[in-house]
């Protein structure tokens, strides 16, 4: 069994030893170094990690410097999941013929990938790595944009947004389509542990990502990423934005265990209106017109009704 | 405990099932394919292997070639032994991640059984597939019968997995031909073939806890260019003396001389065929019968090495001959063949320039007969004896319709 890390407070976590430096090249305010932080704070093991071509990955690499003091790898935009993969089987091949360096060691293998990554260009990759079983962790950096490029949609940006590449103009609202759902997604691949997170609730957090890493097999953690460049707020906000998100429910906190016991671990006490969580943030200004306004009471609406069948999922699971 | 496997002095394997046994023998530690025709008995066979005991490496069979090679890099960046099979349209969707390879300087070792690039679909052998890694940074061996896809199958790892080389390396051989072939093949027994490779020795590996590595940083204008510059003077400087160390101490153990250039009674020819994979044996009976028949000086250059282009031996072994026949077995797409461009520049840098005519034959498994080299080298001597290039530089061979020609007429 893998040891845990006990932090009790966010100033034991501030001291925690860090093994992706704060040298780096994100955004002011990016909610992505907060979490890769708390993931890797979540064990003493040894890591192996990948990472996709994104923002992580341009702002934590840029030779001759490192921002990772733990074995890293980044191979091209898709395959951030099949390189840990292949890694996690270098090591149980290793360990069965006796040849592994430290052996006493076991590693846990991480990958990291935003959303663009995930959703679209890697989902074949992630796909085959889980039905494979690997003993693997995916944690998708959900910022719902191309952030890296510019603000192109991908399939997780939710519908209203205004992107580069679905503007909001005289006759658009922005992006047409719904977010994908890659929680139910990935729980249908039979993974043992499917999580959501965000970085604001970090207790949560850590809590899933040392569930994650003491189970066998493929973990999917989708954390929330907040965009200050992208989602445009101010860069000093971003768990206030991240607050919004959880406590309107828009960004649910749950996890599915198996693929069939489905747990919310996160109730507001007051449910906020998604109208102020959208209203913090620049990509959706365009719905406060009043052409747009009915677009509001959708998005209320879908929330609401997700909220339900995530609360009926939950009560339908077997205990 | 893996199984040793009792082998005869003389197997009758096909090509692939050659080069599966080469991976068998090399206790690969982690095998990441996905099938695809000619290649997949290569897979297969090493399933088979996995299945009865006889390999206790990793075998991850993926949903795609790109992610085949995806894990055979990050398997091959935390420390050991890698390598799979592909043909065709899958090496093409591999193509993104052979460079990533190559730049990381990963030696994982890839099987190419070459075979045609649609469209129009086509499942037989020719070397468009191999043309197409030639700019990937990857060493690139090539095979001209099956004991040569099992000799340099296990040649290729202790040439890549060299701390002073490390680099992948690609094995081609003929689709079909030669990968669904029979012959009789001469294996080494599994000790002294695994002993010859010794076990694989890791280099910044990824699962060295207590040195942990970087891999696949980032470069812009600052820095790529430097990189890629590094990497291309170690495929000119450090690969050919590596490979012909690898030969000569492989021809020790197994009696079988294997060189850079295969050049083919070349000492007085006046007229030579450089081709490559299968071709290269039936232009090796051609020029015997033609010399005898019509006492015509004819020689034969297989190039063994593709990647890194071997320019200094390949001119020594051209520096008599008057006319060349360039044979391409991949559709140049609008300019000359690929070994038509290689050879003329290195041709140009002898004294004496032969005249140079390029064919291209055999696409999509399209037959080439010993009787078709004859009248290559029969057309060769006539430019030979007048001095220069006599009709047009590229021709197409065995196509349908009236004779097919382009340059020079």
């Amino acid at each position: 069994m893998a040891e845990q890390k006990k932090i009790k407070n966010l100033k034991e976590f501030s001291k925690s030893v860090d093994r992706f430096e704060g040298s780096n090249l994100l955004c002011p305010g990016c909610a992505h170094s907060i979490i890769v932080r708390e993931v890797l704070n979540a064990t003493n093991d040894d890591l192996v990690l990948s990472a996709a071509t994104g923002c992580l990955e341009v702002s934590t690499a840029v030779y001759p410097y490192t921002s990772w003091d733990a074995s890293w790898i980044h191979i091209g935009f898709e395959n951030a999941t099949t390189a840990v993969a292949g890694a996690e089987a270098m090591y149980k091949a290793l360990k069965r013929k006796g040849r592994l360096l430290q052996p006493d060691r076991p590693p846990k293998f991480v990958a990291f990938a935003g959303d663009g990554a995930t959703y679209d260009i890697g989902f074949q990759w992630l796909s085959g790595t889980f039905e494979r079983g690997h003993d693997v962790m995916h944690v998708t950096l959900d910022n719902e944009v191309y952030a890296n490029t510019g603000g192109q949609s991908s399939s997780s940006t939710p519908i209203g947004s205004s992107t580069t590449t679905a503007p909001a103009g005289r006759v658009s609202y922005g992006e047409k389509r719904v977010k994908k759902d890659m929680m139910s997604i990935m729980a249908a691949h039979g993974a043992p542990y499917v999580a959501q997170v965000a970085p604001n609730k970090w207790k949560d957090m850590i809590k899933k990502i040392q569930h994650g890493f003491a189970v066998e097999g493929p973990v999917y953690i989708n954390a929330m990423s907040a965009c200050t460049t992208e989602w445009r707020f101010d860069v000093a906000d971003t768990i206030a934005v991240s607050d919004l998100a959880t406590d309107s429910l828009v960004f649910p906190l749950y996890e599915i265990i198996d693929g069939e016991t489905w747990n919310i671990t996160y109730r507001p006490k007051n449910v906020i209106p998604v109208r102020d969580y959208l209203a913090a943030q620049g990509r959706f200004k365009h719905l406060f017109k009043p052409e747009n306004e009915y677009l509001i009471d959708e998005w209320q609406q879908r929330i609401d009704k997700e909220w339900v069948r995530l609360q009926r999922m939950e009560e339908n699971s077997p205990r | 405990m893996t199984e040793k496997m009792e082998l005869k002095s003389v197997e009758v394997w096909d090509g692939n099932l050659a080069a599966a046994h080469s991976l068998r023998q090399a206790q690969v530690d982690v095998v990441s394919a996905y099938p695809i025709t000619p290649s997949t008995p290569i897979v297969e066979n090493y399933a088979k292997f996995l299945a009865n005991g006889y390999v206790e490496g990793e075998y991850m069979m993926v949903e795609s070639e790109h992610a085949a090679m995806s894990g055979c890099i990050g398997a091959s960046a935390a420390g050991g032994r890698v390598a799979t099979a592909t043909s065709s349209q899958g090496f093409a969707l591999m193509v993104e991640t052979l460079y990533q390879a190559s730049g990381m300087r990963l030696p994982i070792v890839l099987h190419v059984v070459n075979r045609a690039m649609a469209a129009p679909l086509n499942v037989n052998g020719d070397h468009s597939d191999m043309y197409l890694g030639r700019d990937s940074g990857w060493i690139q061996l090539d095979s001209f019968r099956q004991q040569e896809a099992y000799d340099l199958g296990l040649m290729a790892f202790k040439i890549g997995e060299d701390h002073g080389v490390r680099l992948p390396v690609m094995v081609h051989q003929d689709g079909f031909i030669s990968s669904h072939t029979a012959q009789n093949i001469f294996p080494l027994s599994d000790e002294v073939a695994y002993s010859f490779l010794g076990d694989h020795q890791p280099f910044n590996a990824m699962l060295d806890f207590e040195k942990p590595a970087t891999y696949g940083a980032q470069t812009e204008e600052n820095w790529h260019f430097e990189h890629k510059a590094q990497q291309h003077h170690d495929l000119m400087t450090k690969v050919f003396s590596k490979v012909e160390e690898v030969f000569a101490e492989y021809e020790k153990i197994s009696g079988r001389k294997y060189r850079i250039v295969e050049d083919f009674m070349m000492e007085d020819a006046e007229v030579a065929i450089i081709a490559m994979g299968t071709t290269v044996n039936s232009a090796r009976l051609a020029a015997k019968i033609i010399r005898e028949k019509e006492g015509i000086k004819a020689g034969v250059v297989g190039i063994r090495l593709l990647r890194p282009f071997p320019f200094e031996q390949i001119k020594e072994v051209l520096k008599d001959v008057k006319a060349i026949g360039t044979l391409d077995r991949s559709s140049p797409n609008g300019t000359v063949g690929m070994l038509h461009n290689e050879i003329s520049g290195v041709v140009i840098e002898n004294e004496k320039v032969p005249a140079m005519k390029n064919y291209i034959y055999g696409l999509g498994g399209r037959d080439i007969t010993i009787q078709m080299l004859q009248d290559i080298f029969k057309e060769l001597d006539v430019s030979a004896k007048a001095g220069k290039r006599v009709g047009p530089i590229q021709k197409f061979i065995n196509v349908r319709g009236p004779e097919l020609s382009f340059l020079g007429k």
